[in-house]
């Protein structure tokens, strides 16, 4: 009798093992996949449905400031790699909080912090070129930058009418998921600089426990994994 | 009662010791991630323009980035956000609702065929 009163669900503490805002965090992230599953399948349903889409190979083949043309996903690789590194950064500061390292959880968030306005940077940069060339909310290139980012089926490019089509949607997606995912960046970042100052007054460690760097470490990892996709969906595919 | 709270506490003594992301752990998960993106951009790079005769590179290439970001998905979410450590219970109350998401796939992909005829 008393071995089925102490099951996980029998009540008097969490079934999950897990803090109550901990799980709360995991319960808002789902609800944040969803949003950004919808936004992404979207994307993809507009681009299958339309006979033709910008290649990506010729849209993003800068390198803002450095390199005109010719580079193409070297900038984005370079976000990507900024963008898992920051994790990285985040996971120290955990594995850190586990051992009351105050000194260590300070470095490495502010290491993600870094990393975190670095790629904000990079986006703002990659915005400023794409919207240089012309796109922008419900804008497209002129016709003659239009067609050199479409490729040419048996040697004949897409009518004009169906390039500003289809780049009147990719500039509309484009810059609404990025958009979106870069505020999650910014947020975070926001978030991640409230926790360190928290950490470096010493709140944690009074607590005694450094949760709140999981939990915004949580978020933060989140915001890596969905550039994951994006990269993968707008730049690979 | 106290035999109770005992087991709680050597339950997750025993969890973290041998279940926890360790700095090499971490580094390891790096390491993984990084090699995925590599491989990725080797096939976009390099794979794509040099094999991609008949204009349709994307037929077989476009499967094999998404199952390489659904790796990376694994990998951020099982050791960075260290659900693979907790509880089954609370690892399938976060999988399972992520599943309802293939139904959308299923249903706009069907309909962005039929769209596409419409346009053809």
């Amino acid at each position: 009798m008393d071995e089925v009163k102490s099951t996980p669900w029998s009540g008097g503490r969490s079934p999950f093992n897990v803090e109550y805002g901990k799980l709360m965090m995991w319960f808002f992230l789902l609800s944040d996949a969803f949003t950004f599953s919808s936004l992404l399948i979207s994307y993809g349903a507009l681009r299958f449905s339309a006979p033709t889409w910008p290649a990506p190979s010729l849209v993003f083949q800068s390198f803002p400031g450095l390199i005109e043309h010719g580079a193409p996903l070297v900038f984005v690789g370079m976000m990507t790699f900024i963008l898992i590194m920051s994790s990285v950064t985040m996971v120290l500061a955990v594995e850190a909080g586990h051992r009351n390292a105050k000194k260590e959880v300070v470095m490495w968030m502010l290491f993600t912090i870094l990393g975190g306005l670095m790629f904000l940077g990079c986006q703002a940069a990659e915005w400023t070129h794409l919207h240089g060339e012309g796109f922008w909310w419900g804008h497209i290139p002129t016709a003659e930058v239009l067609k050199e980012f479409f490729q040419a089926h048996n040697n004949v490019l897409p009518s004009y009418a169906q390039q500003a089509m289809t780049s009147h949607q990719f500039a509309n997606l484009f810059f609404t998921i990025t958009g979106f995912h870069g505020f999650h960046v910014f947020s975070g970042v926001i978030i991640n600089i409230i926790i360190t100052v928290n950490v470096l007054a010493g709140t944690y460690q009074k607590r005694g426990s450094y949760l709140m760097v999981e939990k915004v470490g949580l978020y933060w990892h989140f915001v890596d994994l969905v550039w994951v996709f994006v990269f993968t969906f707008f730049y690979l595919v | 009662m106290s035999t109770e709270t005992t087991n709680v506490h050597a339950e997750e003594a025993g969890h973290g010791e041998h279940d926890t992301m360790t700095k090499k752990r971490i580094w390891r998960v790096f390491y993984i991630l990084l090699g995925i993106t590599c491989i990725e951009f080797f096939i976009a790079l390099y794979l794509v323009p040099h094999y991609n005769s008949g204009g349709n590179a994307s037929h077989w290439a476009n499967p094999i980035y998404i199952v390489l970001t659904l790796f990376k998905a694994f990998y951020i979410v099982g050791y960075f956000m260290h659900l693979k450590f907790e509880k089954l219970d609370m690892a399938l109350a976060i999988i399972v609702p992520v599943l309802f998401i293939i139904g959308l796939i299923l249903v706009l992909t069907n309909e962005s065929h039929y769209w596409i005829d419409l346009r053809l």
